[in-house]
């Protein structure tokens, strides 16, 4: 296919589609860049992912607005069009796979391939269970594969058209959590070499930072920011984002002094330097931003006040097991919360109560203005 | 077992077939249309249609015999166009047969067809299959169980028919008379035990129907 002579490669959409009592769920200008990665729209549930999904793949009317991919109409309400699902050739794997049930693993492959001939078709499924690592299980029924492997299916079966866009919703969830882990790498690898423009509902961190590349956070129906994945996740631009991705730690401040592109910022009783904003007054309020994982702790290390690197002393509150990492919350003058593997934790020989360093990188210091409201990017 | 009530009985079950015959592609058709659409008359087409579950079959018959007698307004038509008699006549037993059991089997089917997640049909329909298709590869399949098991239940309501028969059907024996007009007729002529041959005999179609039925129904997870 000849990607540059589409005139606008990836999706255009302005549309809102409203639910008795429920959300509205308004759409702007959702694009997903020219390249063939995968976009990952996320939010809690009930913030409205899905519908949107369901409204690009044409399962779901907008009730006003309008699609458009690849400069091709696909919705526009303003003229009473909706093109149907069946020719917007696309591949859409649902939440929960729905592989039809009466159907073998090689016929659900099979169902969208209706218009080549026998030996064609038997070709490209065989192809597709190659692909997803499943020869053998061909004449299976769905209700003895494992989760995992309906997975697999599902895919196959959605991109043995080579549609144009795959659409999925949550991909992982159904899963339980030792799958999830190993099947997000294999999803991530596989999708790669599709090279088809993808995008992915969820609400799962773990798997927005395994499989997206970019990141479009919705809230309530709108979308607040958007940016590379582990961009939206580090610098956040509002507290809305901020409390979606988790941000574990958010903590009010005030700039106290700013000086060749760095801010010192008063949190609590300590003070923090952090990459400056240009447009942030002394005095002017923020708030802090720390991601768990960007903070080190050093015992026995001595604590230097006003340095880049931050240290900080502080003292440990509690110490929370997580399987293979512990969270611990910290008072350093504010809380703050790290997070430490099991090896490091025994290293330090932390328990609740010791005196230790913190040392955050002023980087990983975000800082939000307060005048930021949630909405914009 | 006397010839004749053999052949009351081999008469019954061949019209009560061909009004199964009858009913099966109108009633998938239009359970499917109150399953999955919503369109303007839906109420008007679906109380004209479970009407006979409610009306006395007499009464049913008697609107029957109207509509299709020499002189009713399709009765007329048909008989002008195609020297066609219904009333009275074998056709009318299968229409009778028909009309009474078809809300039955438009029911069940239209609960099997509700049953299927939606969802199935929305992935085929991102696959590029046809609302025919479709009905023929996702929604039949899927719903053969409560389909076979409707069938049954309109089979056996045809085999029992009584009152709308025997009004627009009338007793012509072997023409017309069905197993319940001819138990009927027995009781009246005093042939009390004739008439519980013939009862026994219907006894046992119908619970042999109801008990496939509900075979089919209690286990919708075996492959059938």
């Amino acid at each position: 296919m000849n990607r540059a002579a589409q005139p606008a490669p990836g999706i255009q959409a302005h549309f809102a589609k409203h639910f008795g009592g429920g959300v509205d769920i308004c759409v702007d200008e959702l694009c997903t860049g020219a390249h063939t990665g995968i976009t990952v729209l996320f939010g809690a549930s009930g913030s409205g992912k899905t519908t949107v999904l369901r409204c690009l793949a044409g399962l779901t009317a907008p009730d006003e607005g309008w699609i458009r991919f690849a400069g091709e109409t696909w919705t526009d309400t303003a003229r009473g069009f909706h093109l149907p699902p069946q020719q917007r050739h696309i591949g859409f794997v649902p939440q929960h796979y729905a592989l039809f049930p009466h159907l073998s693993v090689a016929h659900n492959i099979a169902f969208g391939l209706h218009a080549s001939t026998g030996a064609e078709r038997a070709a490209r499924v065989a192809d597709m269970l190659r692909w997803v690592g499943l020869e053998g299980l061909a004449d299976r029924l769905p209700r003895d594969l494992s989760g995992g492997q309906q997975q697999r299916v599902a895919l196959a079966r959605a991109v043995v058209t080579r549609p144009r866009l795959l659409l999925m919703d949550e991909p992982l969830s159904a899963l339980d959590a030792p799958t999830r882990l190993r099947l997000g790498v294999e999803l991530r690898g596989l999708l790669r070499q599709l090279d088809i423009p993808s995008l992915l509902v969820t609400h799962d961190r773990h798997e927005a930072l395994t499989l997206g590349d970019d990141l479009v956070v919705m809230d309530q129906g709108r979308m607040i920011q958007r940016g590379p994945v582990h961009e939206v996740f580090s610098h956040p631009m509002s507290l809305a984002v901020a409390g979606i991705v988790a941000m574990e730690t958010v903590q009010p401040g005030c700039i106290v002094q700013a000086a060749d592109g760095l801010v010192t910022v008063a949190v609590g009783t300590a003070h923090l330097t952090a990459i400056g904003l240009n447009t942030l007054p002394i005095g002017g309020e923020v708030y802090v931003c720390i991601r768990a994982e960007n903070v080190i702790l050093l015992k026995g290390a001595e604590a230097l006040t006003a340095s880049p690197r931050n240290h900080l002393p502080a003292v440990v509150r509690a110490l929370h097991d997580e399987g293979p990492i512990l969270r611990i919350d910290l008072d350093c003058g504010f809380p703050l919360m790290a997070l430490l593997t099991k090896q490091a934790c025994t290293e330090l020989a932390l328990k609740p109560n010791d005196r230790v360093t913190v040392l955050v990188k002023a980087p990983q210091v975000h800082l939000i203005p307060h005048a930021t409201v949630a909405g914009g990017y | 077992m006397t010839h004749e009530a053999w052949q009351f009985i081999s008469f019954t079950v061949r019209m009560a077939l061909l009004s199964m015959l009858v009913i099966v592609p109108p009633g998938l058709a239009l359970a499917w249309c109150l399953a999955r659409h919503q369109w303007r008359g839906k109420v008007v087409v679906e109380t004209l249609t479970f009407l006979p579950l409610v009306l006395p079959p007499v009464v049913t018959g008697l609107i029957l015999l109207q509509l299709f007698g020499r002189h009713g307004v399709i009765g007329h038509w048909l008989y002008l166009h195609g020297g066609m008699d219904v009333a009275f006549t074998w056709r009318a037993v299968v229409l009778a047969l028909a009309v009474m059991s078809f809300p039955l089997f438009v029911r069940a089917v239209q609960s099997a067809f509700e049953e299927i997640d939606p969802l199935y049909e929305q992935i085929a329909r991102t696959l590029g299959a046809s609302e025919w298709r479709i009905f023929f590869t996702i929604l039949l399949p899927l719903a053969r169980r409560g389909i076979l098991a409707g069938l049954l239940l309109a089979f056996a309501r045809a085999l029992g028919e009584f009152g709308a028969t025997i009004i627009v059907a009338g007793n012509i024996p072997g023409q017309t008379t069905t197993l319940s007009v001819a138990i009927y007729q027995a009781v009246q002529l005093g042939q009390d035990s004739y008439a519980w041959i013939l009862a026994g005999v219907s006894a046992v179609l119908a619970c042999a129907a109801v008990w496939l039925s509900t075979g089919l129904l209690r286990h919708p997870k075996r492959a059938l």
